[in-house]
């Protein structure tokens, strides 16, 4: 299982990769490959301030439908457009073209409650 | 990724190994299937595979190839005896009176209510024995109710854990069995069957059915000869890139085809008329079954509704127990199913939409996640073979 150490995780199976008070953020392998083939993201947030815990956006594989929840409190400042023609790029490049959002968060303490490689890889061999 | 749907699935996962411990039932290719790399799933009381390599290529596979689903979850009654025609006829709405040996039906058993027990496909071996291939998932309650609806005594026997069944699917797949058979198979009309030798097995049933619209056929055996057939059939397809389908490739497959999904646009509270499946209720003279005068006069006077095929015009996947609505939100129907094609690269659906709303070519609104999206009602099929 890729887990890229310069990245942080969430317990929801997100990761960040952060860039002073901005970061991107996508899906880990393990969570493509647990839905399979993905053919719609959406993100309407855009331009939006959100909290931590609330739903940013929604993924679609063939067969199921998850909410894409904010890691931290940030505002959302782009959508990674090459997604809405070409989903399948998340499933390809996880960590790289299939990044999702780009943030900028005024308040980084948030960031204490993100897991490390080494944290994330335990749950999901767990 | 949504907190609770990530619980659910662990929920799943651990559900199911749990139930695989006491109750779940593998098929004699389950082994094969993990050891091939298949994400196994819990599907009516069978682990089953879900998906090999993944579900777009899979799907893919069998409509311009041929690939190889393991269905041995399916049930088989045989109807034997005498009585055996008049309880066939009595039980399904189809007339079996039409059909000739060596011939198949498609059917469905009404509930009594005017609602579904379950669809099936009724073979005739001859006019004393016939084979009923039912819905996994309904195979107690199937069961249950012939029983019970078998007044004039004709002998049943429930077959479903001693067969395996193999569908072998897609352009190139009769081509590809040929090879395991001397008994011509490349020509059979569709909804015929032979029992042959095959694959070296004697008394093996094929027929040219399937439930992908890619053409193909579906072949019976004893549990013990099926992990023998399952190896040849991947070898004598290997030359034409046979692959290996799971379940949910199966389901967009059939979605594609508009064929009905019992538990999703069918069930115990749908008549088969406003289903769309008139074709297979016959009312003609001597097919006296179960709800014939209640579907008879259904089909007079019209359903209030009926289950449609749409394709999403505004950027949206329509899935099931969505609303289907007007323009104002006004809610005139439910999804029924819905996915992602993956041939067509279209969302689809279909769903019951009231009497008044459901003219083919209408406009009308899915509610995803409190968004009306737009939808065009279309004839079926979604996939167009040929």
């Amino acid at each position: 299982m890729n887990i890229p150490d310069n990245l942080k995780y969430t317990k929801d199976h997100e990761w960040l990769k952060i860039d002073g008070d901005e970061a991107l953020i996508g899906i880990t392998e393990f969570a493509q490959k647990e839905l399979g083939d993905i053919v719609f993201i959406e993100v309407e947030t855009e331009g939006e301030s959100l909290d931590a815990g609330e739903a940013f956006g929604t993924i679609e594989a063939v067969k199921t439908v998850s909410d894409l929840f904010m890691p931290i409190a940030a505002e959302v400042l782009e959508f990674n457009e090459e997604l809405e023609a070409n989903p399948e790029i998340v499933n390809k490049d996880p960590y790289g073209e299939g990044w999702i959002i780009k943030i900028k968060f005024a308040d980084p303490s948030g960031l204490d409650e993100l897991l490390d490689a080494d944290s994330y890889k335990e749950l999901v061999e767990a | 990724m949504i907190p609770h749907k990530r619980v659910f699935h662990t929920f799943v996962a651990l559900k199911n190994k749990f139930l695989k411990s006491i109750i779940m039932k593998d098929t004699a290719l389950a082994k094969i299937h993990e050891s091939m790399g298949a994400r196994m799933v819990a599907f009516a009381g069978y682990n089953m595979p879900v998906t090999f390599e993944g579900i777009n290529i899979e799907h893919e596979t069998v409509r311009k190839g041929v690939g190889v689903f393991d269905v041995s979850h399916m049930g088989e009654f045989w109807v034997k005896g005498h009585k055996a025609f008049e309880f066939v006829q009595k039980v399904t709405t189809n007339d079996v009176a039409k059909l000739t040996n060596g011939r198949v039906q498609y059917t469905c058993f009404p509930n009594g209510k005017g609602g579904i027990v379950d669809d099936l496909l009724v073979y005739m071996i001859d006019e004393k024995t016939y084979l009923l291939v039912v819905n996994a998932a309904n195979i107690d309650k199937d069961w249950e109710w012939c029983v019970s609806q078998n007044s004039m005594g004709a002998d049943l026997y429930n077959a479903s854990d001693e067969i395996s069944q193999l569908a072998v699917q897609g352009p190139l797949a009769l081509q590809a069995m040929q090879k395991l058979s001397d008994t011509p198979i490349t020509d059979m009309e569709y909804y015929t069957f032979k029992k042959l030798k095959f694959a070296g097995v004697a008394d093996i049933i094929l027929s040219t059915t399937g439930y992908t619209g890619s053409g193909g056929c579906e072949i019976y055996m004893a549990n013990k000869d099926a992990e023998k057939i399952y190896r040849a059939v991947l070898e004598a397809g290997e030359e034409f890139g046979i692959k290996p389908i799971g379940l949910a490739a199966r389901d967009t497959l059939r979605l594609e085809m508009g064929f009905c999904l019992y538990g999703n646009d069918i069930s115990d509270t749908t008549s088969p008329i406003e289903a769309g499946l008139g074709w297979i209720t016959k009312f003609t003279e001597g097919n006296d079954f179960i709800d014939r005068e209640f579907l008879q006069k259904l089909k007079e006077e019209g359903p209030v509704r009926r289950l449609r095929g749409f394709e999403m015009i505004d950027k949206g996947i329509p899935r099931q127990h969505y609303e289907i609505c007007t323009s104002e939100g006004e809610v005139i129907g439910e999804v029924t199913s819905g996915t992602m094609a993956p041939f067509l690269h279209k969302a689809i659906g279909m769903g019951y939409i009231n009497t008044g709303h459901n003219a083919f070519d209408s406009e009308v609104y899915i509610k995803i996640r409190n968004k009306l999206l737009k939808a065009r009602i279309v004839r079926l099929p979604f996939y167009k073979n040929k």
